[in-house]
Parts: C-alpha cells; sequence; structure tokens
C-alpha cells in the first residue's frame, strides 16, 4: 500500500512566533489527519511491545555528536534530542525548546528550554548542556558545525532554561540548524574537560531521549528500553527497541515480508524489491519524513577534463538521458525528477529555471556546435565512469547511462571500485564523470551552495566542489544570499543563481530520490516529522 | 614422544615465519587499496571539511609515514597488541574475541556435518557402486558440489523460512526472547540449521566424492582380500581395512580446507546475518579498517597453521606406518 502525505503547512516562518509545547501535538494530529484514515486516527495509542527495526550497515558507534552517519541516526535519535524537530514542510516544531523567538534583525535567536527533564544517568538537563555542545563539543567534532555555525558569534545562558545564540549576521538559515544529526545535545557533566573522542563513556550513550541505551551486540543488534522519566508524560509507547543487524539486501527485504522486523528505512531496501513488498498486505510504504536530507542524486562531472569544461557538451549529456525512465524503470517510481540544484522540498526552491527534456538529435546538434567529430567508431567522445558503490540501483543506472550516452555518441567506460576506492578517487579529482547524491539539510545554504562554490574547491575532501566549477556571480549570489534577511530579495537572489547552474549544468540532476519508508501496519506513528525513521519514536506505538 | 616434541617445536618455528611473512604481505596489500578510513568516514558522514579529515587521519595514525607504520604494527603483533581499532572505538583483539565463537560454532558444525556425512554417503555409494543407491548420491553430490553458495543459502531461506516458516532467516538467536539453558541452545540450533547446510553441502560433497573414489581403489587390493578369503565380515572388511586405508586423502583435504571453510563464512555470515568474524572481516575492508582486518588476518592465519599441524599429528594417528620427522 503506497500511502501519500499532503504537504501540510502549520504557520508562518518561526521568526517572531511562539510555540507551546501543545503544538507538537497539533502538528501530529494534523499530519496523522492525512496519514491515516479518520477512524484509525481516533485510536488510542496503545502500550507495550518489541520493536523490530531494519539496521544497516552497523554505525561505528552510537555517540551522534561524534558520528552522523545515517545508520548511527536510526538508532541514536532515539537516544539523544536536540532544541527543535520539524514538520514536513520544515517548519519548526517543539523538542527540548518548548518555545522560542528570533528577533527582528534575525541576529539573536532565544530558546526557552522545557523544564524537569533529566539525563539517562538522572543528572538535569539544564542551558548549560547547550552552551556546552554549540561552543566547544560539536566545533570540534561536527563535519557541518562550520558551515552550521559560521556567523555564530556567541551562545549565552541567562538562566538555567534559556538560551541565546547572538549572530554577527543574520543567517536564515540558522533555524534549521538544530535539527537533532546537526545539533544533539550532548551532556555536559560527561564530556566538559574530557577528550571527546576518547571519553570512557562513548561505549554506553547517555542523552534525554524517549530510549535508553542497553545492550550492543556487535554484528548482531543494538537493544533501547523505554526511559521511564522521560519528560513527555505517557511516553514513549513501546517497551523496547530491537535494532536488527542485516548485511544482505535479499534477507533484509525476507526478514520485512515473514515480518520478523517491522520497519525499513533510508536505502535498506533496494527500490526493484519495493514494488513486490508494497503488494503484500501487512506492509506499507511510506516516502515522507526524508525532508531535511532532501537527497538529490546527479552525474558529476569532472570540468578539468575536455570536452566536459563545455557547458554545451553537459547540455548534450543531460538532452540524452531520460530521467522518466530512469525514475520508472531503475528508482521504481521512488522519486521526482529535479529541475535544478534545489530539491523541490527544499527552502528555497524554484522552477523557474530552463527545463531539459529528452531529446537526443538536440544533444548530437549541440555537439556539432562545438566541432567536435565523430572518430572510426560515430563517437563524439570517449569518457569513463565511476559508478557509485551504494548497491544494485546505481550499477543499474551507470549501465543506463553509459547506453543512453552511447546513442548520442558519447562512449562511455565504467570502472568498478568499492566505496572507500571512490571516496577517494572522487576526493582527489581523479575521476572523469561518477555519480553521487548529496543531502541538502533543507536549506541551499546548509547543504547546496557547499557544491557549487569557488571556495569550495578543496582536493582531498569529499562533498566539496569536486568538479571544479567556478563562477563568480554564483559565489556573490550565494554568499550574499546567506545572510540576506528579508524575505524576497533572498527569495530573488536564489533564483537568480538557481537559472545560472541550470544553464550552465556543473552537475546533471537525474533525481530527487524519494527514499521507501517501509513499515508493518500494526506499527502506527512511526512518521511524524521531516526526520522520519530518524525521530524520536516517541509517539510510535504497535497495534495488535 | 620425544620425537612428537621436536616435531611440534619444529614446526612452529616455522608457522611463526610464515605468520611474519603473512602480517607484512597483507599490511602492504591492504595499504595498496585506494582510499583510507578518514575518507571513508568522511563520506559516510555526507559531508566534511579539511581539518575534520585531518583531525581523523591524526587520530588514526595515518599521518606517519608507511614504513614507521607497518613496524610499530608488526613489532606489536608478535608482543600479542592486535591494536585499536579507532572507528569503532576499541580494542581489536575484544572485536575478535566476541566474535569468533559465533564463527567457530557455524564452522565447526558444518566441518563435522559436511565430513561426517561425506564419508557416510560416499561409503554408502562405493559399497552399492554401480546401483541406484550410488547414483542418487552421486547425483547429491554433483548438485551440491556445483550450487553456488549464496544461492543455495537464498533458496533455504525462501523454502524454510518464506514457505514452511520452519525456520529462522536470520541472526544468531531470537532476541528478547528471553531464552536460558536448553531452550536457548534449541533457539541457537535453530537458526544454525541453514547456515550449517549452506556452508557444509559443498565440503559434503566433495569429501562424498572422494571417499568413494578413495573406497573403490583400496577395495580392490591384496590385503583386501585376504581379509576377506580369512572370513572377515564384509561390514568389518570395510570398517576396519578399508575405510581406514581408504581415509587418508579424505583427511589431508579436511586439513586443507578448514582453512577454506573461515573464507566461505563470509558470505553465509551476511547471508544469514551471522554475527561472525567473516563478517568483521569484510565490513573492515570496506571501511578500510586496517587494524581489525589484519587482526582478522593474524587469528585466521594461527588457526589454518593449527589445522595443519593437527592434520599432520593425525596422520600418524590413523597410519602408524607414517612417522612425524
Amino acid at each position: 500500500m503506497m500511502k501519500s502525505v499532503g504537504a501540510q503547512s502549520h504557520g508562518n516562518p518561526a521568526s517572531g512566533r511562539s510555540w507551546w509545547a501543545g503544538a507538537t501535538c497539533a502538528g501530529l494530529l494534523a499530519v496523522g489527519g492525512v496519514l491515516v484514515p479518520a477512524l484509525a486516527a481516533a485510536d488510542e495509542p496503545r502500550q507495550g511491545g518489541t520493536l523490530n527495526v531494519i539496521l544497516d550497515p552497523e554505525p561505528p558507534m552510537l555517540i551522534l555528536g561524534l558520528n552522523q552517519q545515517s545508520p548511527t541516526q536510526v538508532v541514536a535519535t532515539k537516544i539523544y534530542e536536540s532544541l527543535l524537530r520539524y514538520d514536513f514542510d520544515l517548519e519548526p516544531m517543539p523538542s527540548l525548546a518548548r518555545e522560542w523567538e528570533i528577533s527582528d534583525d534575525g541576529l539573536t535567536y532565544t530558546f526557552h528550554l522545557q523544564e524537569g527533564v533529566t539525563w539517562h544517568d538522572g543528572e538535569p538537563f539544564t542551558s548549560h548542556d547547550v552552551v556546552f555542545t554549540a561552543t566547544e563539543f560539536l566545533p570540534e567534532t561536527h563535519p557541518r558545525a562550520s558551515s552550521n555555525f559560521r556567523q555564530l558569534e556567541d551562545v549565552t545562558a541567562p538562566d538555567d532554561h534559556t538560551v541565546e545564540f547572538h549572530l554577527d549576521e543574520a543567517y536564515p538559515a540558522f533555524i534549521l540548524a538544530f535539527e537533532v544529526a546537526s545539533f544533539p545535545i550532548m551532556p555536559a557533566h560527561i564530556y566538559e574537560g574530557t577528550d571527546y573522542n576518547d571519553n570512557e563513556m562513548n561505549d554506553h550513550p547517555i542523552g534525554t531521549g524517549p530510549f535508553k541505551y542497553e545492550r550492543w551486540s556487535r554484528g548482531d543488534y543494538v537493544h533501547l528500553v523505554a526511559n521511564e522519566d522521560y519528560w513527555q508524560e505517557g511516553k514513549p509507547h513501546v517497551d523496547e527497541i530491537y535494532f536488527r543487524l542485516i548485511p544482505d539486501a535479499a534477507s533484509r527485504a525476507l526478514a520485512l515480508e515473514t515480518e520478523q522486523v517491522d520497519i525499513s528505512s533510508y536505502n535498506n531496501i533496494e527500490p526493484f524489491d519495493v514494488p513486490r513488498l508494497e503488494q503484500l498486505p501487512h506492509l506499507e510504504v511510506v516516502t515522507e519524513g526524508y525532508e531535511i536530507a532532501a537527497p538529490l542524486t546527479w552525474i558529476e562531472i569532472n570540468h578539468r577534463v575536455e570536452p566536459m569544461d563545455d557547458p554545451r557538451f553537459r547540455q548534450a549529456m543531460m538532452y540524452a538521458l531520460d530521467r522518466e525512465f530512469i525514475r520508472d524503470n531503475i528508482f521504481m517510481g521512488l522519486g521526482r525528477i529535479p529541475t535544478g540544484p534545489i530539491n523541490s522540498v527544499t527552502i528555497e526552491y524554484s522552477d523557474d529555471v530552463h527545463i531539459y527534456e529528452h531529446d537526443p538529435d538536440r544533444a548530437v546538434e549541440l555537439m556539432e556546435e562545438m566541432g567536435l567529430e565523430r572518430d572510426g567508431n560515430g563517437n563524439f567522445a570517449q569518457i569513463e565512469m565511476l559508478p557509485l558503490p551504494y548497491g544494485e540501483t546505481f550499477i543499474r543506472l551507470s549501465e543506463y547511462i553509459r547506453e543512453s550516452l552511447g546513442q548520442v555518441g558519447i562512449d562511455v567506460r565504467l570502472r568498478s571500485t568499492d566505496s572507500a576506492g571512490w571516496a577517494q578517487r572522487v576526493a582527489d579529482w581523479e575521476y572523469e564523470i561518477t555519480n553521487n547524491f548529496v543531502y541538502q539539510y533543507g536549506h541551499p545554504a546548509l547543504g547546496v551552495s557547499r557544491t557549487y562554490i569557488c571556495d569550495n574547491i578543496r582536493q582531498g575532501v569529499l562533498f566539496t566542489n569536486t568538479m571544479g566549477y567556478c563562477n563568480e556571480r554564483v559565489d556573490e549570489l550565494f554568499a550574499e544570499a546567506a545572510v540576506e534577511n528579508d524575505e524576497e530579495r533572498r527569495a530573488a537572489m536564489y533564483e537568480e543563481v538557481q537559472q545560472i547552474l541550470v544553464d550552465e549544468l556543473p552537475v546533471l540532476w537525474l533525481l530527487e530520490m524519494e527514499f521507501p519508508t517501509i513499515v508493518n501496519t500494526r506499527v502506527r506513528n512511526h512518521t511524524t516529522s521531516a526526520g522520519g525513521v530518524a525521530d524520536t519514536f516517541a509517539d510510535l506505538w504497535i497495534d495488535e | 614422544m620425544a620425537k612428537i616434541g621436536l616435531f611440534l617445536a619444529r614446526r612452529l618455528v616455522k608457522a611463526a615465519i610464515i605468520l611474519f611473512f603473512i602480517v607484512l604481505i597483507n599490511f602492504a596489500l591492504i595499504r595498496a587499496a585506494p582510499g583510507d578510513p578518514a575518507a571513508v568516514m568522511a563520506g559516510e558522514a555526507g559531508a566534511s571539511d579539511p581539518q575534520y579529515v585531518e583531525l581523523l587521519r591524526q587520530r588514526f595514525g595515518l599521518d606517519e609515514p608507511l614504513h614507521t607504520q607497518m613496524w610499530i604494527y608488526v613489532s606489536s603483533v608478535f608482543q600479542g597488541d592486535l591494536g585499536f581499532s579507532y572507528r569503532q572505538g576499541r580494542f581489536v583483539s575484544d572485536l575478535i574475541l566476541e566474535r569468533l565463537p559465533a564463527t567457530l560454532l557455524l564452522t565447526v558444525t558444518a566441518f563435522i556435518f559436511a565430513l561426517a556425512m561425506g564419508v557416510l554417503l560416499g561409503t554408502l555409494a562405493a559399497m552399492k557402486v554401480g546401483r541406484w543407491a550410488d547414483t542418487a548420491i552421486t547425483t547429491l553430490a554433483l548438485v551440491s558440489y556445483a550450487t553456488p553458495l549464496f544461492w543455495l543459502g537464498l533458496m533455504l531461506i525462501l523454502l524454510f523460512s518464506v514457505h514452511l516458516g520452519w525456520l529462522p532467516s536470520f541472526g544468531f538467536e531470537s532476541v528478547g526472547a528471553g531464552h536460558t539453558g536448553l531452550a536457548r541452545v534449541a533457539d541457537v540450533a535453530a537458526h544454525m540449521v541453514l547456515p550449517v547446510l549452506t556452508l557444509g553441502l559443498f565440503y559434503m560433497a566433495v569429501y562424498t566424492r572422494l571417499t568413494r573414489s578413495s573406497i573403490l581403489e583400496v577395495h580392490e587390493m591384496d590385503f583386501v582380500k585376504t581379509a576377506r578369503a580369512k572370513g572377515v565380515t564384509e561390514g568389518n572388511v570395510m570398517m576396519f581395512h578399508v575405510l581406514r586405508n581408504a581415509i587418508l586423502p579424505v583427511i589431508t583435504f579436511a586439513g586443507f580446507q578448514a582453512g577454506h571453510l573461515i573464507g566461505g563464512s563470509i558470505l553465509v555470515e551476511t547471508v544469514f546475518a551471522w554475527p561472525g568474524i567473516g563478517r568483521l572481516a569484510f565490513n573492515a575492508l570496506l571501511q578500510r579498517d586496517y587494524q581489525v582486518l589484519l587482526g582478522v588476518f593474524v587469528v585466521t592465519s594461527i588457526l589454518v597453521l593449527l589445522f595443519n599441524i593437527i592434520t599432520d599429528l593425525l596422520y600418524t594417528v590413523i597410519d602408524p606406518r607414517i612417522e612425524v620427522e
């Protein structure tokens, strides 16, 4: 059963507005009304039960402040919390902050914290933990801290339950920097004054969340149990969660089929297995809950290699590709065709750009216009492609790309690597074309600009501008828009930058990927925010 | 007895030298692969900044020159220290010791199953050579021999877990069921059936064919005829005269394959989500967790070397004419 959750709006941008804890429930009900038939929405959550969740690959650790990979998030988001959660439209909702205000000049963010919150070891949670996390812990450990906090001047705590963030310039993306994987609040009483990576409590995560760490049997499962002192009365509803490590994709699909596990998330299940699982009466497929991640997959192009330095050649490649075919036959309908660099669920998206239809004749024309000539085999150019080694789907995608570029006279050779080899080659610019997919984190300043600005051309570092694309106007627009507090001016700048990028095609955007969350129908309230399965599960309950 | 002592001493010294080269070669091989753990972790985080990657490399000790890293590693291995996995934040020896029992349980059971069934079926086939039982056993052996492990595993899961619902399809035990004592043993055993079959059937086929042909060869020898002429019953001829002589090639092969079992277990552990050392090694390879991967190599090399010594000793037990040198 494929269910669709319609986009829901819960009000205006957060600036200048206050939200009370009750708003969480309002938000959930509004969403629930669409998610579940009216009758089911009236169901009382049932207490108790054990939830089994697929986990793959095995995370290296569960300390969310030190590691934010997807599998780490799936487990650790039940243990740790942040100040805010976000609904499907990326509007903030209360979490450890019950209420907040943003000053009109966009320079001061004030958060009022929940009271009576304790860490899993019984210590009280206070504003000091928030200040410590923002000023000491994350700047040292979090790979995105330097972009999330780039305008942050200082953080102060007027009292135990109030925190103020002071910025040196308005930075509208900042309100999105408080989701739990970007800003997991770490216990100061455990980490302050220690070597964070070497802390003796690193094998026993302590958070404020609805579930507590119980046991990790390596290679087998992670076991969490309900936190009886959780600050939200009556939650969580389930007694315990087992995260089962199942390394083989076919075995994961079978485990869902035979009801040995209840939930899969992210790319646990290959898209080509989804239609089959969708047919089973005890499973449902939901694609909401990845609005923060908002993964966009593209063909990454090394602009240092001729003739790919010419925008006309990149346009020719784009015209040669049938992206509807890719969506329908490789990703099995799981995704949307992108118009440009910003995912349509990300803030500041605009569709007022040139649209590339599938047009192989136009591709040939463009290459002829460039003065390229066909060789003895009828090829204009030869390029080497590194398929992304993230499962069967990307291999199929690469094969499709080879075929369709081959049809317009671009000869593509595939060269296989494993993920470590891939990361090294791409980071060191030793590739011609490859696939990649990158998360956007809700806002272009957090997850989009990094791919395209000249400043971020850094050899040896992955997820930077590894193509070597450089347009100073693009840099200017991204830089100014990021600190523009006026909504209209900001939107105009982001629109212009999207138009430039779509014309010049630094990369070829193929698909706004939708990850399928596949859930046993007895599990309710599993997807209640843009964090999806990487949320607290405080509201989740199991029906008999 | 002194002879055996001398033999053991000599073999152990040789084993240590071999081990030294195994460590050296593996170290070089692993480092020849592109990519390092810092790059992998940055890749998995979905974001990275240069200081962050530099910091990771420093913590992992990757900023030292390669020969220094190699010297540090080799010398600490021979002091019994397998190092520390920075990726997992734990000592390699702990990681391996935690996972080794599951692998040993799986591989030893599969090994015994394969050997016992193989010798039994091979003997039966040889006794009924040319009859329908022989044909049936030889066909079974051929099919088991020719079927790829992973396919067999998936088909067994399909049949026994999905369609019949008799056996669990993955894992070591029913987590959270709280079984203790005999109930737990039964639970683990149920989880073991499919992986043991998957891992064992191939080797069973090998031993069946080997036993059958070896028996047929020995069967026609003069001493067997003598035994029959003396009036020994056919069963006793088979047990005490034929099989004892025919089993030597099987033992040779078994000793040789004990090492392969651990390699085969990587695949089986992955398909059945069995929390063993094979998967630990495979993940370590993908993540370029050098210390863990090398540690697994060292431990499995030691096991293989030990198996070989045991095999050589077994020869003298089964056939006293063979002496240790």
